[in-house]
């Protein structure tokens, strides 16, 4: 690789408090425009990956870096301002007691980025809602249009990588192909590269160049994401295939 | 054998929730229930099983052979239930009691239905974790719900329902909440114990390919109406109902993603 990647893992490891280890030796690469995907199941510790990466944890061993330079508490700040997230639960995620604008001007109020009206008007036009919804409250919204607005949080100070821990898996299928088409868009529009956690590899194909695959805390399998689910060389990434229901 | 006729379901404030939905199963039949969250599809679960919460009224009629769901005693209902009609449920740490071993909680309808005692209780309860295919079966008869994986509660949770033979299993979105290999096992063991024990089988989900791997004659719900029923496979070779196209095409898209990346 030419220049740095836009965010990296190397050589990762992390326990939990008196636990055996989550993640094992881990390193994985999101290089701009190249959209990852992160596969595995439940406790593989792609949440706990996240979380390293979002910068709320530090890693045991090895090291988070942006842009080539490592995550350190002095950073923090910056980072947050490249580095956005959207989670899976769309009801758990908005605060309740908070009008859609508030929620969604958190970052900039969060880093200082001073709370101009305008650009949460132009996060809500780019996920695709109304300007009145700033005035509304998220049980006002379906889940659709609340992981519209969440996504509408994670973009308003303009990040470079979103981390999206399985964005589309709670919602309905119809709605789930405009969300996906929506975080397509926004790649497209506004040089933004995802980082999707999620565990359905039709999502993943459809989203993600890159595809890492994760099983009890190590990798065990990344590459183009045509070559790991095309020609898939580790046994679990080939059973994982194996189970998936196709139409 | 079951029989759904015009059933409506209303909330207090007179919102019909479910409406004019009929439709029946017959033994060993395996019929699908498709719909998109707010489409009544878990209601009518429970209104088959006669177990709606406070509050929402159901007119028309459900009969599981000659027991009426939703009128009549509930003394009667309850004879019914585990032994007519059993239920698996999307989530099997609610489905479980969290304070009793799995192995009790098994046993408690064989007891009741099949009024074995003693040693042949515990060789039910044995055969029951080995049908779902749990090995170590001492192990996982001691264990609380929470000891176990998502998995391995959802194969108790089965076994539970298929200990007392029913006629017909209601199956709620019993993989959704599984990783992608345990909902596949999951369905396998389904598909075989249904099969092999002539189970009729009401199978709900909002899962398309899932529901094409397991159901036949198949209902779409939308926003508590049945727009289109039809064998699963003519459903996605030719939707009728344009909500059924827009069901279909969604599915289509992420299966056709895949399939592009397959070899």
């Amino acid at each position: 690789m030419t220049s740095p990647a836009l965010l990296s893992a190397d050589h990762v490891g992390y326990s939990y408090r008196g636990g055996s280890p989550a993640l094992t030796d881990v390193s994985l690469a999101v290089h701009a425009g190249d959209n990852v995907a992160l596969v595995g199941e439940s406790g593989a510790g792609k949440t706990t990956l996240l979380r390293l990466l979002l910068g709320l944890t530090t890693p045991t061993t090895g090291t988070i870096a942006y842009a080539g330079s490592p995550l350190t508490r002095r950073n923090l700040r910056d980072y947050r301002r490249a580095v956005q997230a959207v989670f899976q639960d769309p009801y758990s995620s908005l605060d309740p007691r908070h009008r859609v604008g508030r929620i969604v001007a958190e970052p900039l109020r969060g880093l200082g980025l001073g709370t101009d009206p305008t650009r949460v008007a132009a996060a809500l036009d780019a996920v695709g809602l109304p300007a009145d919804a700033t005035t509304r409250y998220p049980h006002e919204f379906s889940g659709g249009q609340r992981q519209r607005i969440a996504i509408a949080r994670a973009i308003v100070c303009d990040p470079k990588v979103l981390l999206a821990d399985e964005p589309v898996s709670a919602l309905d299928l119809t709605t789930r192909v405009r969300i996906v088409d929506l975080l397509a868009s926004l790649c497209a529009d506004r040089d933004l590269t995802i980082l999707l956690v999620s565990h359905d590899l039709g999502v993943v194909a459809e989203l993600c160049t890159h595809t890492a695959v994760l099983e009890h805390g190590r990798i065990v399998e990344q590459g183009p994401t045509r070559t790991v689910l095309g020609a898939p060389s580790h046994p679990y990434t080939r059973r994982l295939l194996q189970s998936v229901p196709r139409l | 054998m079951l029989t759904v006729d015009r059933l409506t379901i209303r909330n207090r404030a007179g919102r019909a929730l479910v409406e004019d939905v009929s439709f029946s199963v017959g033994p060993g039949d395996r019929a699908g229930l498709i719909g998109e969250s707010g489409s009544g599809k878990s209601l009518t679960a429970l209104a088959v099983i006669g177990l709606l919460p406070p509050g929402l009224t159901a007119t028309g009629e459900v009969r599981l052979g000659d027991t009426s769901m939703i009128k009549g005693q509930e003394k009667l209902r309850t004879r019914v239930r585990g032994k007519v009609v059993a239920t698996v449920f999307q989530e099997p740490l609610t489905a479980l009691d969290p304070l009793m071993p799995a192995g009790r909680q098994i046993a408690e309808p064989i007891r009741r239905f099949r009024s074995l005692r003693g040693t042949a209780l515990r060789d039910a309860v044995h055969a029951a974790l080995d049908e779902v295919r749990l090995t170590d079966t001492d192990r996982i008869a001691r264990s609380y719900p929470h000891e176990l994986s998502g998995g391995q509660r959802q194969r108790v949770a089965i076994a539970m329902a298929l200990a007392c033979r029913p006629q017909l299993l209601v199956a709620d979105e019993p993989t959704t909440a599984l990783d992608v290999t345990v909902q596949a096992e999951i369905l396998d063991l389904l598909d075989r114990l249904v099969d092999t024990h002539g189970t009729a089988l009401l199978f709900i989900t909002h899962d398309l390919p899932v529901a094409a791997r397991v159901a036949r004659h198949t209902h779409v719900l939308r926003e508590g109406r049945i727009v289109e029923s039809a064998p699963i496979a003519d459903l996605l070779a030719r939707p009728a109902h344009p909500y059924t196209r827009t069901l279909v095409d969604s599915a289509r898209r992420f299966d056709a993603a895949l399939g592009r990346h397959l070899s």
